[in-house]
């Protein structure tokens, strides 16, 4: 993958670390590229090559673009890419809109609260992810909780299924996804100064417009960071579409795990992963030049 | 302004009943004498029982414990190596790339991930004989994801920290090593404890990596936990989601608790 | 001056762009308290930071003891710092914190606890060896910096502005404080200040630096009443600088001017209209627009209690002063 523009790179400076500092180095750079860099030359490699049943592992290498040819002109492959896109990106908007106001909340809590208040928010990242999607589908299922419910007060007599919709994802996704969106968030309304909107107000601004011209505005890297946060995974994402999204479901991670575990096509998954790897590159940039400068920016 | 802060409290409190409804009601069924998980049929321990007799279960969760310490352990050495290059190195040469390769794992779709860390682990196994997939496998992809997690929270530490207090130990006599150990690490050291911790939470966590690399004959507990719930609701499922409700926010608890203490 | 403890041969430091050191050679005597004054990005701290072995020089040499630094590091050279944030470490008591140095030269534990104990004693700590910093007032945790860089009995300590997070009632006491242990141990004290008063009232020598250069140096008296240049002239005090022509022009300090209502019979006379006047209690400063000429600052002792103001806005006055009052100056 491309790494970002090098905000330092002047070569000139560049020195020799201390011994002791080159092993710190050296020790997780090695680690990072024969464990994490080195594998994904082998995955364009098998993405070249074809699939090829009766050998183990199944694969015949070669110098092919089929996989890659297939992926985009496969109505299934190309809807299954377009449908991770939409789904990712009106789960991370529900995301935002949900957790702005709580991390604004616990921002503007007393100060002795809001360890609580936060806590609260993740403790449930600190349970089990799996667990957590599996929750939904008791609640979400045709004779599940919800239904239940929405039958028992008469205001939807006949509710539909949800679990195995679309519906169900978006909402296992901003379900799972919300600490990873208040925390960042959180992080950039509490340094904000609170006498900056009384200046505002001061000025002329009525609330609305203070918080549209001066909170909003200074919160941003963490609204970024938050919906990149969310963005990113929720594009790859295997295990909510899976679970709650049925088969009616297509998104690109699914559809990566059922060529490689079901049809056992590894060249086609690996084709997969590397198309999915380049459309998130530049969010994976973005995000980590920001939380590059976020840290540089600290005294 | 003060509309605003109560809008945002009522949507604070929705949020909350979001994040823990179906938690609670997740582990209230874990009680219930019925399999069907959408009626209740009154209070059992029958499923409590059940999973604690449930021995393919019980190994799983032994085996997820072990590779969790493991993995949780060496991703905090390197995590910790990591953060403390990216915050006190001088520019060297591959520092840009070095950055990238510690922060995008974390960003990394776990999916592709997993493919090429099997692919890797397949040519491995073809051209140097080994490592078998299962255990140690397994630790490795853990450990390579974990340890950005390590590294950050370390990084961001260093950053806070007041630079002068190493130099003032160098400055007394004592060597970079010396330094290191005595002023360097006990000050990150409850950073280094939360990160240990994350990286213990996200391998014990793990499905979508260890699915990949795991090797025929390994099943790790979110493995297990997964091809019983495709098949749909399960009641043991409930019982082990109550037990890891209750241990994460002990462990929130106590450590929220020495936290405020200093 | 006595013979020299440190020595710097054209020291260059740059950082990026900027030559935080610029060719600097300096001298520096034993049992001196010698002070490098200078605004903020003058250099001054880089070249504390230099000496003490945090960074190195991009060119020249500094000689420590008659030894060249060049490969020695931080922790090995025979001088102690005590920074501005005081850096004591935060997770170890004050006794720890004072015997952090002399752990690490491996001394017996013994011979440790005797000299914390009359380190604590010398700073005036005596039984608060068991609280942490964040227990300690900023005047004790300044103290306990001191203590800490002195037991390690350095020939050169070096001090960060010592003083520049104490109070002001604090800050007078601290000074006299430092000057007698100075004094006391017979060390060479090389400190770094913002502060011309602290600079002047403390130092046996001082050094006043401009971008990165030493613009002068010599006793307080010298840079006060001799200043080699307009800039030491403006930077320490305050001084009237009037263009002689030729590129040569006269530093007059305000306390030198006499105010009167006649002319004066001095080698200098020139008249003017008072424009305002700073009552400041101790003294009164008149600023006088002279003819043809700059605004003037005069100073006038106010020694009367009951003297009604003689002089007021707008009044014509006479300033006088003598041939010897003023230092002419070439840059």
């Amino acid at each position: 993958m491309a790494p970002p523009p090098a905000p330092v790179a002047d070569a000139s400076r560049c020195t020799r670390p201390p011994p002791d500092m080159r092993t710190a180095i050296a020790l997780p750079f090695a680690w990072l590229i024969v464990f994490f860099l080195l594998p994904f030359a082998l995955v364009m490699t098998i993405a070249l090559g074809t699939n090829a049943p009766d050998a183990a592992p199944p694969v015949a290498l070669g110098l092919s673009l089929d996989n890659f040819k297939l992926l985009f002109t496969d109505d299934l492959y190309v809807a299954a890419w377009l449908n991770s896109l939409r789904i990712a990106a009106t789960s991370t908007m529900v995301t935002l809109l949900l957790g702005y106001p709580m991390a604004y909340a616990i921002a503007r809590a007393a100060p002795e609260r809001r360890p609580l208040l936060l806590t609260l928010v993740v403790l449930p990242f600190w349970t089990s992810f799996l667990i957590r999607v599996y929750a939904w589908m008791g609640l979400l299922a045709e004779n599940g909780i919800l239904n239940q419910f929405l039958r028992w007060t008469g205001l939807v007599p006949h509710p539909g299924t949800i679990l195995g919709t679309e519906w169900a994802v978006h909402i296992g996704i901003v379900y799972a996804y919300l600490p990873f969106m208040v925390l960042p968030l959180y992080a950039a309304l509490e340094k904000l100064d609170w006498g900056l909107l009384e200046a505002a107000a001061d000025l002329g601004a009525r609330p609305t417009v203070a918080f549209l011209t001066v909170t909003l505005p200074l919160s941003l890297p963490g609204i970024v960071a938050g919906c990149l946060l969310v963005f990113i995974p929720a594009v790859g994402e295997f295990v909510i579409p899976d679970l709650l999204g049925g088969t009616g479901t297509l998104m690109i991670g699914k559809v990566l795990w059922d060529e490689f575990f079901t049809n056992g096509d590894w060249p086609l998954a690996s084709a997969v992963a590397i198309c999915l790897l380049v459309l998130l590159v530049g969010p994976i940039a973005l995000f980590q030049r920001q939380q590059a400068r976020s840290l540089e920016r600290r005294p | 302004m003060r509309s605003q802060a109560r809008f945002a409290f009522t949507l604070l409190c929705f949020g909350y009943a979001f994040l823990y409804v179906p938690i609670v009601l997740v582990m209230a069924y874990s009680f219930n004498a019925s399999r069907l998980v959408t009626v209740w049929a009154g209070f059992s321990l029958h499923w409590w029982r059940a999973l604690f007799h449930n021995d393919a279960m019980l190994s799983a969760a032994w085996l997820s414990l072990r590779i969790a310490l493991v993995s949780a352990t060496c991703s905090t050495v390197l995590g910790l190596a990591a953060g403390y290059a990216l915050a006190r190195a001088p520019a060297f040469l591959g520092r840009t790339l070095f950055g990238s390769l510690v922060i995008a794992p974390m960003v990394m779709p776990e999916v592709v991930m997993g493919i090429s860390m099997l692919l890797l682990f397949v040519g491995a196994e073809r051209f140097l004989g080994g490592p078998d997939r299962g255990f140690l496998t397994i630790v490795i992809a853990h450990t390579t994801f974990s340890l950005s997690f390590v590294a950050i929270v370390v990084q961001a530490r260093l950053a806070d920290f007041d630079r002068s207090l190493e130099e003032a130990a160098m400055d007394l006599g004592a060597t970079p090593w010396a330094t290191f150990r005595t002023v360097t690490l006990p000050l990150i050291a409850p950073a280094l404890g939360s990160g240990w911790l994350l990286a213990f939470t996200l391998s014990l966590d793990d499905l979508i990596m260890t699915q990949f690399v795991a090797g025929a004959d390994t099943q790790t507990l979110p493995m297990r936990v997964y091809s019983s719930v495709r098949l749909g609701v399960d009641p043991q499922v409930n019982v082990l989601a109550t037990l890891v409700v209750i241990v994460a926010a002990t462990a929130l608890v106590v450590s929220g608790r020495l936290t405020r203490r200093r | 001056m006595t013979e020299p403890i440190v020595r710097l041969e054209g020291v260059a430091k740059r950082f990026g762009d900027v030559a935080a050191v610029d060719g600097v050679d300096l001298e520096i005597g034993t049992g001196e308290l010698f002070a490098l004054l200078g605004g903020s990005g003058c250099g001054k701290t880089t070249l504390l930071r230099l000496l003490a072995g945090f960074e190195a020089p991009d060119a020249g040499r500094i000689l420590i003891g008659g030894r060249d630094m060049a490969d020695v590091p931080p922790h090995r050279r025979p001088v102690n710092m005590m920074f501005q944030s005081y850096a004591l470490f935060p997770h170890m008591d004050v006794t720890a914190n004072i015997a952090y140095g002399l752990r690490r030269e491996g001394l017996a534990r013994g011979e440790i606890a005797t000299r914390v104990a009359e380190a604590l004693a010398l700073v005036k700590l005596d039984g608060l060896g068991a609280r942490r910093p964040a227990q300690l007032s900023g005047g004790q945790r300044q103290r306990v910096a001191l203590a800490r860089a002195l037991v390690k009995r350095p020939k050169l300590l070096l001090l960060d502005e010592p003083l520049a997070a104490l109070d002001r009632k604090l800050r007078e006491g601290t000074r006299f404080e430092l000057v007698r242990l100075q004094e006391q141990l017979g060390l060479t004290f090389v400190m770094v200040t913002h502060d011309q008063e602290e600079a002047m009232s403390m130092a046996t020598r001082l050094a006043v630096m401009n971008a990165g250069r030493i613009a002068q140096t010599g006793t307080p008296h010298d840079l006060y009443e001799r200043p080699a240049s307009r800039f030491v002239a403006d930077f320490v005090g305050i001084a009237n600088i009037l263009d002689l022509g030729d590129g040569r022009w006269l530093a007059i300090r305000p306390e030198k001017i006499g105010l009167s209502v006649d002319r004066p019979e001095t080698a200098h006379a020139i008249a003017g209209n008072i424009l305002d006047v700073a009552y400041e209690g101790d003294r009164s400063l008149y600023r006088v627009a002279v003819k043809g000429g700059p605004v003037m600052l005069v100073s006038r002792t106010n020694m009367l209690r009951l003297e009604r103001e003689s002089f007021g806005r707008g009044q014509h006055v006479w300033l006088g002063w003598s041939s010897d009052a003023g230092q002419v100056l070439n840059e």
